[in-house]
């Protein structure tokens, strides 16, 4: 076998291995219910839920409470299964956090609660208005 | 009234741009197929003509734009919705460039510059490369078109030159149709920085410049002339290794000082989307080096130059069609280019692999077996880490691209990221960091000398054996035995220590030929630098007193950052330090101003002194004069002292903007030697500041002195007054104001409580609050009988905030290794550009 040969079977070799172990590093996109049933049967690895806030009829964004001292909050998100679910989060509340079209929360169960470690927001369009405002 | 007039200036110059760049492409096309050579003449000066109008065009379409931005006219939606009245001119630039459309001008404008240049350069180059120049500007040209296709519905690009009224379906247009807004939304503070002044042109010159190998590639491919093409395209892939490299640190410098997360990159899917195609660029142009040196490694060249431009066009895609939506942070938004921005990829992509498997059979390529102790082997060694380096991002990176293409296909795939992405890429890059350091200290070796295995080791001992000395030092000093560390450190050192000895023997024959070696150098103390400024970081705010700042929070949080009272001096990194109190920036002159020194008025933004004053002995405002400030920007003063006296004060700032929410940026202390770099990480939010206590009420004489909030208080002086905020007061009432002075710890502060009696019982009473003190103090009533006032007494806890602060030391090393990559760079530049002009003055280009 020619040094060449081995070289790019080495090389390819590492590109598998590179492959396999992202897919299995990767945390996925889950609902509450699989995410509540991957913590009772031990996973802990964090991992992405999708959803919405909790709206009322005219659509303001509701349950959302600060923490006692004002530096953490908790908001009751719905995933896209429909379930709805209190959500904590242990730093003050990020950018645009009530504007957001739809949030999604990195973390895991613990107990009856889920803990979020991050927070990413979808904006309809981050520095769009989308509608005029104040200067009317 | 609507400017009408320079938006449709703007479109007309947007559609010659874009029918120029197809004219110039259709005559360079031609120029460079038909052989009569009279008539090859008569189509390249077509093109040129054409691409020196669609030059012109580009830069009309700029000025255009910049001449709505600059004089407001917000009915368009371009000025309204990234710019406002108060932004100064250097931000109304950064403006610019805020939207996407915006960014693709930018991005046309660099391409029209480098066309032109490669006009004047080349001779014999010009036709195909320019083909391949003017095709892309059609493309690019073609996303900010914003025409609409009649029948089919399709929309072609989106334009900056739409009015407010098309883009915005408010329904006040229904109303009124020629409504102009009075001021604009603005720009997103947080690029409000000087950095995201040229961090964009920069990275986007970079972007630009990557497309000048690609034409050249693609040329030598379609005219036959495989080999020919490397040498003036090496040139410029240098200078986009350079500016492309240095726009992305210059995006880490800005988020190292702007955003809180404690570092200069966080392997957002945004950041990758550059940093793989660097990387394949620096391994193209290795490869590119060999092949000139050596006839190998053509092949590789090929693809990996071809790569680079298909991964800047793949990283476009991915950050601006909305893809990357749920897995960004930095989550752009789909202007619905989505499809066009695929189209332009794949076209790229599918031609230029194309026409590389048509060719491959004829480029041509050495049989010979290449030997272990060859540079070539060593170099193409390099380069292969260098590209595995960047699939390892890629792959994760692409998740969300994946995920779309299979559910495309009606499959299901849930794949993201890792939920700490920081954690996971440095786990993988370290290692191939370590192999890159090793390879550049022993590579360049073999590059300067043909030696074997002996010579090899007589070479290679003092450098070595100084990164190991170097090594053990440092890790005794440091404490962190982490094996990926040490292993860094050395190979780090070591790429510094065998490059500087190539360096010196280079200097003393021949300097011009000194790049490749300054270089390594620059990357051997990057290396260094990335690892002391993060693997060497450590958290100073540890909390020791004991108590917990909440319940709520995690245990890390708790341990790991420090509660501030105002005035209660903590012990942190070796300082003493004191949180001062919160202050305000005015707009118009730098310095910071306490909140309990100015009055507002009607505008949020102007402010009346309320007495004189001053910052650092200097007299900013006298008292009574009127200013403006920036009302988002709050700053957290905290005093760090050694032995008593003051030693640097720092200004932590939190913004709070409704439009755009809540972002901590850090203040950095620099030293030689250590960074220290302080954030607030829970800042005492406006809820907390109305906890006020039920009121204690006092009756005291006029000249009494008295206890509020365990300070002690004398009423100095009671008046009446007829002026209440710059506004007269009616005379209907009757306004007094007292004066209650109060002795903090460091200082005295004035209260001054306003009572306003009217008739009929109507009135107010407007108290005067201390927040340092954590006291409020209302007037209740005057008797003026028996010379007694009534005041009530509110408390609430004194003024707080919750600092992380982290200790970085050596980031200047990174620094530094930047400015000797980026010289590096450019010395390799100059050689190869002069190379290429003494071929070309013999007639050979």
């Amino acid at each position: 076998m020619k040094k060449s040969h081995i070289f790019i079977i080495v090389v390819i070799a590492v590109a598998v291995a590179i492959i396999v172990s992202s897919t299995n590093d990767a945390s996925t996109y889950v609902t509450f219910t699989e995410a509540y049933q991957m913590a009772s049967s031990g996973k802990s690895k964090s991992i992405h839920v999708v959803g919405d806030l909790k709206k009322n009829s005219s659509g303001k964004v509701i349950g959302i409470e600060p923490g006692e001292d004002k530096v953490s909050f908790s908001f009751i998100m719905v995933d896209e299964g429909g379930k709805e679910q209190k959500v904590f989060y242990n730093q003050p509340m990020p950018q645009d956090f009530t504007r957001s079209e739809k949030v999604v929360v990195v973390g895991s169960y613990k107990g009856e609660d889920f803990y979020a470690e991050k927070i990413l927001l979808k904006c309809p369009s981050k520095y769009q208005e989308q509608s005029l405002n104040a200067g009317v | 009234m609507i400017h009408y007039f320079i938006g449709n200036l703007g479109h007309f110059f947007v559609i010659t741009s874009f029918i120029t760049a197809l004219v110039s492409f259709f005559s360079y096309f031609k120029a460079s197929v038909v052989q009569e050579i009279d008539k090859k003449e008569g189509w390249l000066l077509n093109g040129r003509i054409g691409f020196y109008v669609h030059a012109a065009a580009v830069l009309g379409i700029v000025v255009t734009l910049f001449i709505i931005i600059k004089n407001h006219y917000f009915e368009y939606h371009y000025a309204y919705s990234h710019s406002d009245k108060k932004l100064p001119t250097h931000y109304l630039i950064s403006t610019f460039w805020n939207g996407q459309e915006g960014s693709f001008l930018l991005w046309m404008s660099w391409h029209a510059v480098l066309g032109i240049v490669i006009i004047i350069t080349n001779k014999f180059w010009e036709g195909p490369v320019m083909t391949v120049f003017t095709a892309v500007q059609a493309f690019l040209g073609s996303m900010i078109l914003g025409v609409v296709i009649p029948g089919l519905e399709m929309k072609f690009g989106s334009s900056p030159f739409i009015l407010l009224r098309d883009a915005m379906p408010d329904p006040i247009f229904t109303v009124q149709p020629d409504f102009i807004p009075r001021d604009g939304a603005g720009l997103n503070p947080l690029l409000q920085n000087y950095w995201m002044v040229i961090h964009p042109p920069t990275l986007f010159l970079g972007f630009a410049a990557t497309l000048v190998p690609f034409s050249f590639c693609i040329a030598g491919l379609w005219l036959k002339r495989y080999r020919e093409w490397v040498r003036p395209a090496l040139p410029w892939s240098l200078f986009a290794g350079a500016v492309l490299g240095l726009g992305i640190l210059m995006g880490g410098y800005w988020a190292y000082e702007t955003l809180n997360f404690g570092g200069y990159w966080n392997w957002d899917p945004v950041e990758n989307a550059v940093y793989v195609p660097w990387l394949i660029l620096v391994a193209s142009i290795h490869t590119m080096i060999t092949y000139k040196n050596s006839e190998t490694a053509l092949k590789a060249s090929i693809i990996l130059v071809i790569a680079v431009f298909i991964l800047i066009l793949y990283s476009t895609f991915l950050t601006r069609s909305g893809v990357l939506g749920d897995a960004s942070v930095h989550s752009f938004t789909d202007l619905g280019l989505s499809g066009q921005l695929l189209l332009y990829m794949l076209f790229f992509m599918v031609a230029a692999i194309a026409l590389a498997i048509v060719r491959w059979k004829e480029i041509p390529s050495s049989e010979k077996e290449i030997s272990t102790y060859s540079r070539e082997f060593w170099i193409f060694i390099g380069a292969t880490v260098l590209c595995l380096m960047g699939f390892q991002v890629l792959v994760p990176t692409s998740f969300p691209a994946w995920n779309q293409l299979i559910e495309s296909f009606g499959g299901v795939s849930n794949l993201a990221l890792p939920g700490d992405q920081v954690e996971y890429f440095s786990k993988f890059q370290l290692w191939f960091a370590i192999a890159v350091g090793l390879l550049s200290a022993v590579g360049q070796f073999f590059w300067w000398k043909k030696i074997d295995r002996k010579e090899l080791a007589n070479q290679l001992f003092v450098p070595f054996v100084m990164a190991t000395v170097g090594t053990v030092i440092i890790v005794n000093i440091a404490r962190v035995y982490h094996v990926g560390y040490v292993l860094l450190l050395l190979a780090g050192l070591f790429t510094v220590f065998s490059n500087g000895k190539i360096l010196l023997s280079v200097l003393k024959s021949n300097p011009a030929l000194s790049g490749g070696a300054i270089a390594h150098i620059g990357v051997g103390l990057m290396l260094v630098g990335i690892l002391f400024s993060s693997g060497y970081s450590k958290v100073v705010s540890l909390n020791n007193t004991g108590m917990l700042i909440s319940r709520q929070l995690s245990d890390e949080f708790n341990r790991e950052n420090l509660l501030l009272f105002v005035h209660e001096p903590r012990e942190m990194a070796g300082y003493e330090i004191e949180y001062i109190g919160e202050r305000l920036e005015p707009r118009h002159k730098s310095g910071y101003i306490k909140k309990s020194d100015i009055e507002y008025t009607d505008d949020p933004y102007t402010v009346i002194a309320k007495k004189d004053i001053t910052f650092r002995d200097k007299l900013l405002y006298k008292a009574g004069e009127r200013f403006e400030i920036s009302t988002e920007n709050t700053f957290y003063e905290i005093e760090f002292r050694k032995n008593g006296k003051v030693v640097f004060v720092q200004y932590p700032r939190l913004q709070v903007n409704p439009r755009f929410g809540n972002m901590a940026s850090p203040d950095i202390n620099r030293k030689a030697t250590l960074d220290l770099y302080t954030y607030v990480s829970a800042p005492m939010m406006e809820e907390a500041k109305d906890d006020w206590s039920e009121p204690e009420e006092l009756t005291l004489r006029r000249t009494a002195q008295f206890f509020a909030n365990d300070y002690v208080a004398t009423i100095e002086n009671i008046s009446r007054i007829y002026e209440l905020a710059g506004q007269q007061i009616d005379s209907s009432f009757v306004a007094i104001k007292t004066e209650v002075l109060v002795r903090g710890e460091k200082q005295d502060y004035v209260a001054e409580p306003v009572l306003i009696i009217g008739t009929q019982s109507r009135g107010g009473i407007i108290p005067g609050v201390i927040p340092e003190l954590g006291l409020k103090i209302s007037l209740m009533n005057v008797h003026p009988e028996t010379d007694e006032l009534t005041l009530n007494i509110f408390t609430r806890q004194k003024d707080w905030v919750v600092i992380k602060a982290l200790e970085k030391p050596f980031v200047n090393v990174l620094w530094i290794g930047t400015v000797v990559l980026m010289t590096g760079f450019g010395l390799a530049m100059y050689r190869r550009f002069r190379e290429f002009s003494l071929m070309k003055a013999k007639g050979q280009e």
